[in-house]
């Protein structure tokens, strides 16, 4: 096992960045979740860590080697990719012992370790079978045998679950949590669905335009998001965002806004310095931080009933403002609620996320920065 | 009613129409089988009568053909190992590797091949050919073909492994396989569909050419089937039609058997992977 780092690393395809001027680093035994949408560089990433990507500018390095230009086979590392890129020619024993075989060790050696980490991941009884002879997440698991059967630094991950149905994805997630906790492993995983990276890392990376928004605990991802692009990313669904008027009078921040009424709220450095009087904010409140009003709440947001979702534990509740702005909260409840055409729901003050107009998060006094 | 009657009677001409266009071109391939067993053959379509091999023991004797089918072997099989191995080699290279403007480069030998293997480029062939000193050798009709088949065995490969993921060299590079190893390991394997493809095009293109051998090759134990079938001749220009009948079906025995061997072997896959 062993960390990673990333010293100004730089991708460019042709004139397109993938990567900009990236400096991470990953401590030994971390699973880290590289998060962001399509096209974000997260991939681009993995790929310079496997080394399938020579990075333009800047200097990788695994545990105190450098590693920016090292073949991918010199690197000490495994990675299990999307596509699972089983060998069609080969049964499960051949491709899971397959990395033990360009390291030369003897058919039968090779062949009873393989056996032995397919008996762990429960494949261990169709080592005869072709890839197209097995389910997809049978393929996913001899793919995970293939990384695990020999002694890898760091364990990459390319949206390894992308490919399977719900159900299994659940399954195979609970499965890696409990192989991270088994093992200790360093690891760095791509993923665009953000429950996955909440589940899994230790960190999360957050990725938009080829640059880290956000790198941070998956809990403080969640509870202090460093941007609205990070906010409106992570959660399901994701953070209510809504531009309002603010002005600081009388000592405390006043928030307006259409069919909106927030209490007065305190005022924080972070706010005192963005806003020099009066201006624009976005204020932030996550769904299942909403709930039905009941009359004298704090603050609340009134609009008419859009969506009205049954998920089974909890209720998805969608209103719209004549702006066309929607606004959806979770209700936790396993009773049939009857709502009005017009809808009010109401948060308190302690949920409330401030963000300044390029999008960056103005924090609470006292909250770590 | 009337109407299901005329639907009735268009189905009928239709299959009546198919039928004879079938019998069309069924005919010659039924005189193709019987004529080589049939004495008194002509040009004519008849049953064998006496079913007889005579045709073929005077064909076995003629050294002269029997030779040609030899060479016509040792130049097909030298001409499909260049360009198989050629092919394959280059198609990885260009569909794998970031060389700019590759499809360009495809496309230009692609054009320039069907120059080259044509009739119009025999004039300057024979004068290359003769002036490197290679006029009547095996070797100059080999070289020759694989010349002019390999930018369209490139294109055919290249096309094919373009389409197999890049992640199976990939995965086995990153589990330590070195570029070499991680070629003939896995991409070998998954490409050889394709390959069988290009293997059997091109031996069936040499095997039955004509014009190349007919130029390049002056002495008579050289010379390929597919030249020595003037053999069967006479001076005036006529086909003696027996045994013309029984070299030609041997001719064309290997072609068949190389089709079945790898339909057989390969099943003619044109593309390969997992199905998710």
């Amino acid at each position: 096992m062993a960390s990673i780092r990333f010293k100004g690393i730089t991708k460019k395809f042709g004139e397109f960045v993938a990567v900009s001027d990236l400096d991470l680093e990953m401590h030994d035994g971390e699973f880290v979740c590289l998060l962001g949408p399509s096209g974000c560089g997260k991939t681009t990433t993995l790929r310079m860590i496997a080394g399938l990507e020579t990075p333009t500018a800047g200097q990788l390095l695994i545990g105190d080697r450098d590693v920016t230009f090292l073949h991918p086979k010199d690197r000490k590392i495994s990675m299990v990719f999307q596509d699972y890129a089983l060998y069609p020619h080969m049964n499960l024993a051949d491709n899971i012992a397959y990395p033990l075989k360009v390291r030369g060790e003897a058919e039968a050696k090779r062949h009873a370790r393989a056996r032995e980490v397919a008996d762990v991941l429960k494949i261990g009884h169709l080592m005869e079978r072709m890839p197209s002879q097995i389910s997809g997440g049978q393929q996913q698991r001899t793919s995970l045998a293939r990384a695990l059967v020999y002694p890898s630094e760091v364990y990459l991950f390319d949206e390894p679950l992308s490919n399977l149905d719900a159900k299994l994805r659940l399954e195979a997630r609970g499965f890696l949590n409990h192989l991270q906790r088994d093992m200790g492993m360093t690891a760095v995983y791509v993923t665009h669905d953000q429950a996955e990276a909440m589940a899994l890392a230790t960190r999360v990376a957050v990725m938009d335009a080829g640059k880290v928004v956000q790198y941070a605990p998956p809990m403080e991802v969640y509870r202090r998001p460093a941007t609205t692009f990070v906010a409106n990313f992570v959660g399901s669904p994701p953070m209510n965002l809504l531009p309002v008027e603010a002005m600081i009078a009388d000592g405390a921040l006043h928030l307006k806004a259409d069919r909106v009424s927030v209490a007065p709220l305190p005022v924080s450095r972070a706010v005192a310095a963005a806003l020099k009087g009066n201006g624009k904010l976005t204020l932030g409140v996550r769904p299942e931080h909403l709930s039905i009003a009941r009359g004298g709440e704090a603050n609340a947001i009134t609009g008419q009933l859009f969506a009205n979702e049954n998920m089974g534990p909890e209720k998805l509740v969608t209103l719209e403002r004549d702006d066309a702005a929607r606004f959806t909260a979770r209700i936790f409840t396993d009773d049939v609620i009857a709502l009005d055409a017009t809808v009010t729901l109401g948060f308190s003050s302690e949920h409330i996320h401030l963000f300044d107009q390029a999008g960056a998060r103005l924090p609470m006094d006292g909250e770590p920065v | 009613m009337t109407r299901y009657l005329g639907l009735y009677f268009t189905r009928i001409g239709f299959s009546v129409a198919t039928a004879l266009i079938g019998v069309f071109f069924a005919l010659p391939l039924v005189w193709f089988i019987f004529a080589p067993f049939n004495p008194r053959a002509e040009l004519g379509l008849s049953i064998p009568e006496p079913f007889s091999l005579a045709n073929f023991e005077t064909v076995f004797q003629n050294g002269f053909a029997m030779r040609g089918l030899w060479n016509s072997l040792v130049q097909s099989v030298g001409g499909v190992i260049l360009v198989g191995a050629g092919a394959t080699l280059a198609s990885y290279a260009l569909s794998r590797s970031p060389i700019p403007g590759k499809s360009v480069i495809t496309y230009i030998l692609l054009l320039f091949s069907s120059v080259v293997s044509g009739s119009a480029a025999m004039v300057p062939i024979f004068l290359i050919i003769n002036g490197i000193g290679l006029i009547d050798t095996q070797i100059a009709v080999i070289l020759v073909f694989a010349g002019g088949l390999l930018p369209t065995a490139m294109f055919i490969l290249r096309d094919f492994i373009d389409s197999i993921p890049k992640s199976y060299e990939e995965s086995a590079m990153v589990a330590g396989a070195s570029p070499v190893q991680a070629f003939f390991d896995v991409a070998l394997p998954v490409i050889r569909p394709g390959i069988v493809v290009v293997v059997v095009w091109a031996f069936v293109s040499i095997w039955g050419s004509f014009l190349i051998p007919f130029i390049l090759l002056r002495s008579s134990e050289k010379i390929p089937a597919s030249v020595a079938i003037y053999s069967f001749y006479s001076e005036a220009g006529t086909p003696i039609v027996t045994l013309l009948a029984a070299y030609s079906l041997l001719y064309s025995l290997p072609v068949v058997i190389l089709y079945l061997f790898a339909s057989w072997k390969f099943g003619f896959r044109f593309f390969g992977g997992i199905k998710a």
